[in-house]
């Protein structure tokens, strides 16, 4: 085994919150050259186990080791300055500032006149030896999501932090980038870093971990050494045995033959592109009543301005939509909406909540003039039908009291899923619908598109997860910058055909 | 246009610049950090009536300057008492501090009305003066405050562009979340911000009474304040394109004032609203530009992390 001292040790941390237990006994070692990753569902306690060792929170009991040493971190600010960065989910960026002033913002040591260019050579120089290439005059807001990380981990690195928190990294990445992250992961630890990795991937975890811990309710469930984890072995330890039966076999197609008749029709549909969105060109697609079309694609590829412009956001500058056999192309949405088209966008919290306005509140939005009362809002009717919406995908429901805004990531998911889904909608738009939510969240999710698709819905799946695609998806079309370049069958893709177009390395082929 | 009114209109341009400029300076100093004071004109107010008042009392102009310059700062922690630590609405706590200003300045200046004061001592370089085109205007012939005024735009930008402090600064007005992650106290910049801001302001309200009309009358400013604050839109946010604004509406000001002189036809009236109708017109024109410049949390309340 290995003797050296793990650079940073938990023992014994506890922390609750009212009655709610959230981490108990959680011993946890981090080892200089080492990715470990903290597996769990929501909710699990991976997120208040980095919040105790970043300093934002201080457990009931335990204790921290710094190089065997006993530490106490009050705040961040102490933790910061004992070699601890973190991650965050949200990034701390600042658009209107370049790279370069974003990271000396975050310097400790910074001069009280300082040279912007020298902390844009150490950015170049930590970014050439950690594959964090990034251009330190560049404003912010030009830069990609996967940049804007890879800003974050620089300010960490020039920050001499030696152990990195990453929560949920991947979260906001397209598959290469993630795969790209990974690489950053293995470079660091050649040089001694030592990486928290939070996730609830499994893939992943198997992909770049050299150790990995399980989380379940607080408690910490056993842990892997490299090379000892299976995907069976792990999913049997976040869920307990009993969950594996309740899983659905995703080999078995049991989707009905698809009616004839297209519940959404594009025909040559474009839409020019201004500043970072990508045009759209013309595109031709056809969703059936009873049918699932996924769409794959990299990150940037036109999925948000394809799913705008389903939903009337953005305007056709060519071609036609056609709506169950209307030319709907200068509709409204509030006219798609009462068509019955569900939407489940990129960013549910800017494009499909009022962050200020209660939940309850956010559940009448977009209902049309369902729950009108006279000039009041049935609010009785609105609960019992969002309630048993929410009951249907085997989510808690949430308080309604409090501001959106106040919500979880997950949470505002499932949210926006329930009350898009509550109304048996004839077409439904979900845009990454299972991006941050937990297993079982995601596989009551597809499992409601699943049924959706069975009573007759047409189903557009924008996904970035291949493999939720091929478990999901009645037709596969791929989408590469604006246009439409691949379209399969059920059954008839292979995964590299497939990512060869995505990635434009391909030409168009029709299966 | 003669050149005699080109060069009457340059010169008077620079001099009712001057106090446009340090006005602009600081409200750009306040914005960056992410407020907005509507009360600069009140501020300049105060500067004027208190640098007066000050300067007849002593017969020192210095003495005036230095006590306008305080005033000016005292007024702007007021202001931040209420908005930052308070955590009162901006927009009516500025036009509470203005209607604040104009009688608090009305009240100090009283007593000296029709006072006759020395105002700030004048300086031309003796070459200069030689020359017979400048002999025939005050081109050359300015008090301290306008002598620096190029220097301290360029004092302003190299304190926000080049400084950890304007790197401070600048962050609480675009995200004082992440200025506070970052080690800061988003409070403590917007108070110093303030403090700068209040002391250009007064500058710029005594410059109007101990150099350019060496009197104090009511509501003297007419919307110079305001002015200023269009200006900082105008200069997007920057220290060194408020010279050029300043310049421009300082001369729109003394092309109306020669015009008079020289008994246009235009009416006296629609030449009064030049500066103003130019200030409509720049904000007409950077309508749309204005959006991308702005700092992102400007006139927002920040009510800490959590």
């Amino acid at each position: 085994m290995n003797p050296v001292v793990p650079l940073l040790e938990v023992r014994a941390i506890t922390k609750r919150y009212g009655a709610v237990t959230a981490n108990e006994g959680v011993d946890l070692s981090l080892r200089g050259g080492e990715v470990h990753a903290l597996l769990g569902e929501n909710g699990a306690g991976k997120s208040t186990l980095s919040k105790v060792i970043y300093g934002f929170t201080r457990p009931d009991s335990g204790e921290l080791f710094l190089e065997g040493q006993p530490v106490v971190f009050p705040s961040p600010r102490e933790a910061r300055a004992a070699g601890i960065g973190m991650v965050f989910q949200n990034f701390m960026l600042i658009p209107a500032l370049s790279v370069a002033e974003n990271i000396a913002l975050f310097l400790a040591d910074l001069p009280p006149v300082f040279r912007l260019k020298a902390v844009g050579r150490q950015i170049r120089e930590f970014g050439e030896r950690f594959g964090l290439v990034v251009d330190p005059s560049a404003t912010v807001r030009q830069l990609a999501v996967g940049d804007l990380q890879k800003v974050e981990i620089l300010k960490l690195l020039l920050g001499r932090a030696r152990v990195l928190i990453f929560d949920e990294p991947t979260k906001v990445l397209a598959p290469h980038e993630a795969t790209a992250l990974f690489q950053v992961f293995a470079a660091l630890k050649a040089e001694g870093y030592a990486i928290l990795f939070i996730t609830h991937k499994l893939r992943e975890v198997l992909a770049c971990a050299d150790r990995i811990t399980v989380m379940r309710q607080g408690r910490v469930q056993g842990g892997f050494g490299p090379g000892e984890a299976t995907v069976e072995a792990l999913v049997s330890m976040m869920f307990g045995e009993q969950d594996l039966a309740g899983r659905p076999d995703p080999e078995a197609p049991t989707s009905p033959p698809p009616s004839s008749r297209p519940t959404l029709e594009l025909r040559g549909a474009s839409s020019p592109g201004t500043g970072s969105e990508t045009a759209l060109k013309g595109l031709d697609l056809s969703i059936r009543a009873g049918e699932i079309v996924g769409v794959a694609g990299v990150s940037g590829s036109g999925q948000k301005e394809l799913g705008d412009l389903i939903l009337g956001l953005r305007p056709l500058s060519a071609g036609s939509k056609w709506f169950c056999g209307v030319d709907a192309s200068h509709w409204s949405i509030a006219r798609m909406r009462e068509g019955g088209v569900a939407f489940v966008p990129e960013d549910p919290l800017v494009m499909a909540a009022v962050p200020g306005m209660s939940v309850r509140e956010n559940l009448v939005l977009g209902t049309g003039r369902r729950y009108w009362m006279d000039v009041r809002i049935d609010w009785r009717r609105l609960e019992a039908a969002m309630g048993q919406s929410f009951r249907a995908l085997a989510f808690p429901v949430p308080r309604l009291d409090p501001p959106m805004g106040a919500l979880s990531g997950g949470t505002l998911q499932r949210v926006v899923i329930a009350r898009e889904m509550a109304h048996a909608p004839t077409l439904v738009v979900a845009l990454y619908p299972t991006r941050g939510l937990d297993v079982r969240s995601t596989t009551s999710v597809r499992d409601l598109l699943r049924r959706a698709r069975d009573g007759g819905s047409g189903i557009l799946l924008i996904s970035e997860d291949l493999e939720e695609l091929a478990e999901m998806s009645d037709r596969l079309l791929v989408l590469y910058g604006g246009a439409l370049v691949g379209d399969f069958p059920r059954g008839q893709w292979q995964v590299e055909e497939v990512g060869h177009l995505m990635t434009g390395s391909k030409e168009t082929v029709h299966g | 246009m003669s050149t005699t009114l080109m060069l009457g209109v340059l010169a008077g341009a620079i001099l009712s610049g001057t106090s446009l400029l340090y006005a602009t300076l600081g409200e750009t100093i306040v914005e960056r950090s992410g407020l907005v004071n509507l009360g600069l004109e009140g501020i300049l107010l105060i500067g004027a009536s208190v640098g007066f008042s000050v300067t007849a009392v002593t017969g020192n102009a210095w003495l005036g300057l230095g006590a306008a310059a305080a005033a000016g700062c005292l007024a702007n922690l007021l202001f931040g008492w209420l908005v930052v630590t308070r955590k009162a609405n901006q927009l009516a706590s500025g036009l509470a501090l203005m209607f604040f200003g104009f009688g608090v300045s009305a009240l100090v200046g009283a007593p000296h009305v029709g006072a006759v004061i020395v105002g700030l001592p004048k300086w031309r370089p003796a070459w200069l003066g030689a020359q017979s085109w400048v002999q025939a205007t005050t081109l050359f012939n300015y008090d301290l405050l306008t002598w620096l005024a190029i220097p301290a735009a360029l004092l302003v930008w190299w304190c926000l562009f080049r400084t950890r402090w304007g790197l401070g600064v600048r962050a609480v007005g675009e995200s004082p979340g992440a200025a506070f992650a970052s080690g800061r106290n988003p409070a403590a910049l917007q108070f110093q911000a303030l403090s700068a801001g209040g002391l250009l302001g007064g500058l710029a309200g005594a410059h109007l009474s101990l150099s350019l009309t060496l009197t104090w009358a009511e509501y003297m400013t007419a919307g110079r304040g305001f002015i200023a604050i269009a200006l900082v839109i105008f200069s997007k946010w920057n220290p060194l394109r408020a010279v050029a604004g300043a310049l421009l509406f300082g001369g729109a000001e003394a092309l109306q004032l020669q015009l008079q002189a020289r008994g246009s036809l235009i009416s006296p009236f629609l030449l009064d609203m030049t500066p103003y109708l130019l200030t409509l017109l720049v904000l007409l024109a950077w309508g749309g530009a204005r959006r991308l410049a702005a700092p992102a949390s400007l006139g927002r309340t920040f009510y800490g992390s959590d």
